[in-house]
């Protein structure tokens, strides 16, 4: 076995929404996850303010660094490299991440990976459970997104199966939240009150569960009009709202498709591991459920605790140190923030890459669309 | 003594080197929607010009502005990380002090820079070393007996002539003069303050109505 201090040790900045995230991995070990949240400031606007987000971020950065560091026992002089969330994000929260990672590389002369959001959400299991295993299928839901994915190599290839057309799971959980008066963020408050509910009290619609409908794709806003239309006519004939039946049907609305789903694109792909990640991963109902439903499948489940689930810096230092392991091309100076950064893109190589090496990924052999499904 | 100076709040990306005496190096772009992918080469351009590597730089000089605060947030961030990664001071520079420095004018004049949203970030000046009064945004017609009879210098003063009737060069700010600036108030034992932006607005955010938030134990 190879001497542990061998694995590449990378600092990770995530600044894609309202947490300032730094951590710092060896290889696939956890060494410092430091996060610094702007949640409270967003509360009373009901919803994550992109400008008071990146104002927040500026000044957070350098005491997440500093905090980081300390925690990991490790000096940034011996690091193998700096990651950042490059995409997908608020934009102006991005850009101050991207700079900071920016100088900060540049400054220790450190090589710069700018990753994708999404491939780091996946990646960030690797601290929790070991090695992903090749192919994995990832089922990512959060305020920002809800994404089934399937990848061969975190570093290289990952493929979208399925997302939400219109809102995002976690998104439908803060605002069925907010109908209810439950205040901000939607998802733990939610579930709470759903555990001393009744999931079966109300029967709300699951969207895009027709027989015609995309196999893995979501939808949860008619589900969130569906919730809201009761709940408004419950007051308007002066009734009390059962607070936690609705959470309790609501919430399983959502995890029934989510695991639904996922399951099946797991089935159908022949994959036997799926990861959940993401916010709302950490909502217990959809854990339980989704344990249910990949015994049932043959499946094994891999969900990392809560909060490595949600925005952190530990998951871009783990997907880092994996571009690091496998030889990927570094980023360069010129690295900006791409708020729409496609999934497809596990990182931002820079630009003498991307020209010289078209098909730059010649040390790690890659597994064919056909062997795949085989 | 090196000081880095670096600038992002106006439409120029602009960085320069002083050794204590004088700029040693420099560069500016203007294009104000690619802040975050300009600045660090130009920071590199300008140290291999200079035949220099960051680690030999005492200090770190970063214009806070005012400016639009997307952009403003690069240099500042840049700068704060620099000054965390080499151990060594951020002093910060009103971007408008900088532009004050640059300006050729006898006796007293007006800064003002585009703030968008058909406002101007500006403040008046005794003479190129002396602000009267703090940073401020407002529309140009509300300052206009303010400012009446002064020349002005800066893109917001060029923007509005029938504000700034006497509006002239320098449109933006440079990191050059931020510098020397920095270099003259340290030389005299100055403190400089820190580098927070000077954002001078508040965050635009839409609070929903008609909920109350409740947060359950
Ligand atoms: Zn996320």
């Amino acid at each position: 076995m190879a001497d542990p201090r061998d694995e590449p040790l990378v600092l990770g900045i995530e600044t894609s929404c309202d947490e300032t995230g730094v951590g710092v991995v060896r290889g696939t070990t956890l060494l410092a996850d430091a996060v610094a949240s702007s949640v409270d400031e967003h509360a009373r606007f009901g919803g994550v303010v992109p400008e008071v987000a990146s104002r927040a971020h500026l000044e957070a950065m350098v005491p997440t660094i500093d905090r980081a560091l300390k925690e990991a026992g490790v000096s940034a002089k011996d690091l193998d490299g700096i990651a950042v969330t490059a995409g997908p994000g608020l934009a102006g929260a991005l850009l101050v991440g991207v700079s900071a990672a920016k100088a900060y590389a540049y400054a220790l002369g450190k090589p710069l990976y700018g990753v994708n959001h999404l491939a780091s959400h996946i990646c960030v299991d690797q601290l929790e459970h070991g090695p992903l295993p090749e192919p994995t299928m990832a089922l990512l839901v959060s305020g920002g997104h809800s994404s089934l994915l399937l990848s061969t190599d975190i570093t290289s290839d990952v493929r979208p199966l399925g997302a939400t057309i219109d809102d995002a799971a976690g998104e439908a959980f803060d605002k069925v939240a907010r109908v209810l008066n439950l205040g901000f963020p939607g998802g733990p408050v939610i579930d709470r009150y759903a555990r001393e509910g009744d999931p079966a009290a109300i029967a709300f619609p699951r969207g895009l569960t027709g027989p015609r409908d995309a196999a893995y794709d979501f939808s949860f806003s008619g589900l969130k009009t569906a919730v809201a239309r009761w709940i408004e006519a419950r007051r308007a004939a002066g009734e009390e709202v059962p607070v936690r039946d609705v959470a309790a049907s609501f919430q399983e609305a959502v995890v029934d498709v989510l695991t639904r789903k996922a399951v099946r694109a797991c089935k159908d792909a022949g994959v036997d591991h799926l990861m959940i990640g993401g916010g709302v991963a950490a909502n217990s109902r959809l854990r339980a459920l989704a344990q249910e439903r990949c015994e049932a499948a043959g499946v094994r489940l891999r969900v990392p605790r809560p909060k490595l689930c949600t925005d952190n810096g530990a998951m871009v230092a783990a997907l880092g140190s994996e571009m690091v392991a496998r030889n990927r091309a570094a980023s360069d100076w010129e690295l900006s923030a791409d708020s729409s950064l496609p999934v497809t893109d596990p990182h931002v190589p820079g630009e003498t890459h991307r020209r010289g090496h078209s098909h730059g990924h010649d040390h790690v052999h890659e597994v064919s669309k056909e062997n795949l499904y085989s | 003594m090196l000081l880095l100076a670096l600038d992002t709040a106006t439409p120029a990306v602009t960085v320069a080197l002083h050794d204590g005496t004088a700029v040693i190096a420099s560069s500016s772009q203007v294009d104000a929607r690619r802040h975050g992918e300009l600045l660090l080469p130009a920071v590199d351009r300008v140290l291999t010009e200079a035949g220099l590597k960051l680690d030999a730089v005492t200090g770190i000089v970063a214009g806070i502005g005012p400016g639009p605060y997307t952009g403003l947030r690069v240099g500042l961030m840049t700068a704060d990380t620099f000054g965390l990664a080499l151990g060594v001071p951020v002093h910060g520079v009103c971007t408008l002090d900088g532009l004050a420095y640059a300006a050729d004018v006898p006796g007293p004049f007006v800064v003002a820079t585009d703030a968008r949203r058909k406002e101007v970030y500006w403040a008046r000046y005794a003479d190129s070393r002396t602000r009267l009064t703090d940073p401020a945004v407002d529309r140009p017609a509300d300052i206009a007996a303010q400012v009446a009879g002064l020349p002005a210098v800066g893109a917001g003063a060029l923007l509005y002539p029938d504000t700034f009737p006497q509006a002239h060069e320098p449109e933006h700010v440079s990191a050059a003069a931020l510098a020397s600036l920095a270099a003259e108030r340290l030389a005299a034992g100055e403190e400089l303050p820190a580098p927070r932006p000077l954002y001078l607005r508040r965050p635009d955010a839409q609070v929903p109505k008609n909920y109350k938030v409740v947060t359950p134990k």
